[in-house]
Order: C-alpha cells, then structure tokens, then sequence
C-alpha cells in the first residue's frame, strides 16, 4: 500500500529530502520527474502514488505515467508514452492519455510541454545562426607573449626607424622637388665624395674666412630687416661675383630655406607648428639675398 | 694575552657595525699573528676570511652568521666588482695603445643577430618570389588596376572603446567605411561587399570590452590573416599627440618582412593603402616587423633639414601577431590555411621567427 500522506510527512516541510534544494523564500525539488520543480505536496513524485510527468529525451516529447497499481513493481512504474511532434496534437495525446486525472496534474502536464516545445524551437533557432567559438586562454602564454611583446618594441626603436627611413627616401629622391633640400644633399656628398678636388675645399676655407658676417645683437628681430636691406644689397652683388655662391652662403641659404618652409607650412595650414617645427632662435642672424633664390622660392610654390 | 685580544675584538665587533667587524678583526689578528708562532686556529681561520688577497678556502655560505655571511657576501661582490672595472680599463688602454691594428670590436649577440636562419627568407633578386608576386592575389592592386576600399566593422554587439577604435582606424585608412554588424554572418557579408566593389574587410573582435583580434580579408578572393590584436591606444591616450589626421593619402613604410610569410603578409599590408600618397600630408603609417610583432603607428613628419626629420604621433596605434593565413576567403570550417601558429611546434625556440 502506498501511504502517501506517511510519506509526505516524512520529507515534506521542513523535513529533509534528498532531492530538497531549499531557498530562502521557496523549495525546489530536484527529482527529474517532478513536472513543477517545486517542493510541495502535489507536485511531489514520491509522494502521490498518482503522478504524470513529461519529459525531452533528443527533441522528442514523452509523457511518463505513474499509476498506484504498479507501485510494487519499481522497475516498471513509469509508463512511457511518446508524444506527437505536433503541438496541437501532443496536447490531445496528454488529454486522453490523462483523462480522468485530477486536473491539477493534466494541467501542469500540458505546461511543461509547451515550455519544453519553446526551448526546442528556441534551440532549432540558435544552431543556424553563428555560433560563437570560444578559444580558451592560456595564463601563461599569454603572460610570455605580453613579456615579448615589450621586449621586441624596446628592440624594435620605432621612432628611430621610421626617421632613418624617412630619412633614406628624401635621399633616393621619391620626395621629388618639394622639399630644396636635396641640392644640399648632392653638394655635400659631391664634396666628401671627390677628395681630389682638394683645392676646391682650400678655396672655400679662404673664403670662409675672408667673408664677413653681420652679427646682430640680441634683440634683433626680422622686422627689422628693411633697414638692412641696403645692406644686404651691397655684400650680395659681392657674393654673385665669387664662384662658389652656395657653399660659402650655408648657413644662410639653409636659415632662408628653414623660413620657406614655414611659410609654405603656414600658407598651406595644415601643419601642425607646435611640435617638429619649434625653430629655436639662434641669437645670430644672417641673412642674405641673393637674386637667384627668388627665382627658387617661384618654383617651390 | 691573545685569547684575551682575540675576544675582545670579537665582543667589539659583534657590537659594531657589519664592515666593521670584519675590519676590526683584520687590525688586532694581524699584529699578534706576525710576533706569535702559536697560530690558534680562530685566528688563522680569521685571517683567511678577512683578508683580501687570500684566495677563499672556503665559500661564503658557510658562515651561519646571517648578517655576517651578509656582509662577506657583499664584500665579495664589491671584490668581484673592482676586478671587473680593472679588466676593463686594461682592456681599454690595450686598445688605445694598438690603434689601428686592435682587433675589431666584438658585436654583441642580440636576438636578431642570433635568429635562426630560416630558410624561406626572401634574397631581394629572387626571381621566383618575383615571379610569384607578379602572379598573386595582389597582382591587380600593384599593376593599378584595382583601387583599395576598406570596409570595418566588428563583432557582435561592440563597446565603446572598440566603437572607437573603428572610428580612428577608418580616419588613418583612406576609403574606409565603418559598418555596424548586426548579428550578420561573414559568409553573407563577403559576396555582398564583393558586390559592391570593396578590396577589404576588415573585422575587429571583441572580448571584454577590449579589441583583441583582426581579421583581414582581401577580397575577391584573397587571403584571409587572423591576428592578435594588443596594446591599443586611442588617440586621446596618447602623450604629445598632434592634431587629427587629414584626408591625405598616407605613406606607408613596411619594415622587417623578410621571409616569404612575411612578405605576403607585407603585400597584404601595403595593399591597404593607395597607390600615390600625397607627401603634401605629411603622414606617414608603418608597419615594424620586429621578432614576430608587428608595430602599427601613424605620424605626422617634417624635415627639418636633410639629416633631421621631427616625427609627432597621430592616429591609434597597436601591435598585431598572425595568428593564421587562409587561402581563400574567410571560412573557418573548410578553408585552406598557408600558416597557422601552431604553440607547441613554433614557440619552442627564442631565436626563431617567421614572418
């Protein structure tokens, strides 16, 4: 004989059950037949000797079906009933098969079958979206490669590189003619490369030192200029007359070139002067005029 | 009377400090030892360990004295120190002294130096690599036939960092659209965007809110690489930064790829970019190679004269690793993969790289 009142008061409230999970505000149960989830007096499989559950096996529905004369027979207590796939249909199947059950049991029944239904569609659905892969994390490795990551930026002296690349196009030429450098480039190289023109360098040294300079004082500023322009007039006539214009005239030509580049910078307006083009003021000021530059400065812009 | 000294300065020096004790047993022992002939054996003992010049009989971790093996310790090491500061002194004075004829400095070994040669590195006048470089994938970018169009965009559900990240990417990159993904499939993705004329896709995973990973498709039908994306830095995290970007097309500087892997990966970089850059901007992007990392940054540089050139950085910069190259485009589960990095086979070694 089943005694399910017995049994009920054996596990039920606050007594212990193994399949108990108790919450602060609920008890579930975790028996797999329970067709609530819950801990109570009608939805405890073990305790009603009448009880119907429907449970998924690989996306199929079966009804399970525990009647009181099979309670001797452990092994068969559960009687397995396949559901249709059809929802609509499945849910007759429940009806007849429970007719003439407490309703509270057909009821419950039928809800979890919908549930059960939802989450399979609900799985259908997912599987042929993309799915995400997830790639576990080694702690260590990645702790190497973090450690190598650094080590190789340190051995890989970016800003270095990156000028001395810079550096090696201007010299090939692929900037063209925008920037005047590269006739400074050519002199300098032709000079150090002929050393059998030894007279030439004795010739510029003489002159490097017989030509005179105008150093301005301290507070010289290029507005200035105007009123040296007479000047400048007068040493640069002497300066077209010697041979060697550009090699003797270096500092100036490469201070007036310095100024064309900021000017063009400013002109275009888009360079940013702060950073690179910080051109520290020398308290020495040399500048000349000479008539070729002009025809430079046309061809620049 | 020398068991008296000797206990005496041994009760002085444990009072005093750790250099002086030891040289406060030197001064006493010294005196006694040189008058008497009965060598007890502390002071004998003593005599080795404070002496200098005596070779050690013993080491350094016998004494149990923690402060006092300390202190040896730590005069051993000042020992070893000068020793090493004499050597090179001698050896710098020999240089001087030979001048000309001194031998020629060693180098010393780096890891680039000491990289195992692999065998697939590119000899500039190969003429199969040449051959097989007119015949790639990228043949029509660097013939000009093809102009570059980048498409962005992410994985699911991006945050805002990665949001951003986009955002700047597809400043540096010119024709660079970002695209929000909505949950679409790549495989969908890729013959619409062939459609519709792009060169490029360019997928940015997530993870943690964090950009980690990149995929860079080239598009009819190019190869796929798949790298580790780290160290992102946002243009606002950056120190000493100039101003945005501008549309000019950029340079693009490519540095380090030696090795077949590395030079199609190198292609694949350079074919991000058009052709002609305009030297009018003044910005250029590169791309570092170094021992299997490669540098992303983005500047902006002028010359100040022919041997100086000031560079500022703009733009966002990161490192990325390869992780894989597939053949074909993106296709997990069939593709044919050229090089996958495999941990256990490619890892085992410090010296040995493959791009």
């Amino acid at each position: 004989m089943q005694h399910d009142d017995a049994i009920w008061d054996l596990i039920g409230n606050d007594n212990f059950c193994s399949y108990k999970v108790k919450t602060k505000t609920q008890q579930f149960c975790r028996n797999e037949y329970n067709v609530t989830g819950l801990c109570d007096r009608s939805s405890c499989p073990l305790a009603n000797s009448q009880y119907a559950t429907v449970r998924e096996e690989k996306g199929l529905c079966y009804l399970y079906v525990k009647v009181i004369e099979r309670a001797a027979f452990p092994a068969h207590m559960w009687e397995k009933v396949k559901l249709d796939r059809n929802y609509a249909k499945a849910l007759e199947q429940i009806d007849e098969n429970l007719i003439y059950w407490p309703r509270f049991i057909q009821h419950k029944c039928k809800q979890r079958l919908t549930k059960i239904t939802q989450y399979l569609i609900r799985i259908r659905k997912l599987t042929l979206k993309r799915q995400r892969k997830l790639v576990p994390l080694s702690r260590k490795v990645e702790r190497r490669e973090k450690r190598r990551e650094e080590k190789a930026l340190i051995a890989a002296q970016l800003e270095n590189a990156i000028e001395k690349e810079l550096l090696d196009r201007l010299k090939q030429g692929t900037y063209g003619d925008i920037y005047n450098f590269p006739i400074h480039a050519f002199d300098k190289a032709m000079e150090k490369q002929e050393e059998e023109t030894e007279s030439e360098e004795e010739e510029d040294e003489e002159e490097e030192s017989g030509t005179r300079e105008f150093v301005a004082e301290d507070e010289f500023e290029e507005s200035d200029l105007s009123d040296f322009e007479d000047m400048n007039n007068l040493k640069g006539s002497s300066d077209e007359e010697e041979d060697d214009e550009e090699e003797s005239g270096e500092e100036e030509e490469s201070e007036e070139e310095l100024e064309e580049e900021k000017t063009k910078a400013k002109s275009k307006g888009k360079a940013p002067l702060k950073g690179p083009i910080r051109k520290k003021r020398a308290y020495v000021e040399i500048e000349y005029e000479q008539e070729t530059e002009p025809a430079q400065k046309s061809k620049a812009i | 009377m020398d068991s008296n000294e000797a206990t005496t300065s041994e009760s002085v020096s444990k009072k005093r400090g750790k250099t002086k004790k030891v040289k406060r047993k030197v001064k006493p022992d010294e005196a006694p030892v040189q008058e008497m002939d009965q060598a007890e054996g502390e002071e004998t003992e003593k005599k080795s360990v404070s002496g200098p010049c005596f070779p050690p009989t013993f080491s350094v971790s016998e004494i149990k004295n923690k402060q006092r093996r300390h202190a040896m310790f730590l005069k051993l090491k000042e020992e070893k120190r000068k020793q090493k500061l004499e050597l090179k002194k001698k050896k710098k004075k020999e240089r001087k002294a030979l001048g000309d004829q001194a031998p020629p400095k060693e180098v010393p070994k780096t890891i680039e130096n000491q990289r195992i040669y692999d065998e697939t590195t590119v000899n500039p006048e190969d003429e199969e690599v040449a051959f097989d470089e007119g015949t790639d994938e990228f043949s029509a970018y660097f013939s000009r036939l093809t102009n570059p169009k980048v498409l962005i965009t992410t994985s699911d559900r991006p945050r805002g960092r990665t949001v951003r990240f986009c955002e700047q990417l597809a400043t540096v990159i010119p024709h660079a659209h970002v695209y929000y993904r909505r949950g679409l499939a790549l495989k969908r993705v890729i013959p619409q965007c062939v459609s519709r004329g792009f060169t490029y896709v360019m997928v940015i995973n997530e993870d943690r809110k964090v950009p980690n990973g990149l995929v860079l498709c080239h598009l009819p039908d190019g190869p796929t690489a798949h790298f580790k994306v780290s160290n992102v830095r946002l243009r606002k995290e950056m120190k000493r930064r100039g101003k945005d970007p501008t549309e000019h097309v950029p340079e693009v500087i490519l540095n380090n790829f030696s090795t077949r892997l590395g030079h199609s990966i190198g292609r694949l970089f350079a074919a991000l970019f058009p052709h002609d850059p305009q030297f009018v901007g003044r910005q250029v992007a590169t791309f570092h190679n170094q021992r299997d990392f490669i540098f992303f940054r983005f500047h902006r540089y002028i010359f100040k004269n022919e041997k100086k050139v000031g560079i500022q950085e703009l733009g966002p910069r990161f490192t990325l690793k390869l992780r894989s190259l597939q053949k074909g485009t993106f296709d997990s589960k069939f593709g044919e993969y050229e090089w996958v990095h495999k941990r256990h086979e490619m890892d085992s070694s410090r010296r040995k790289f493959h791009l």
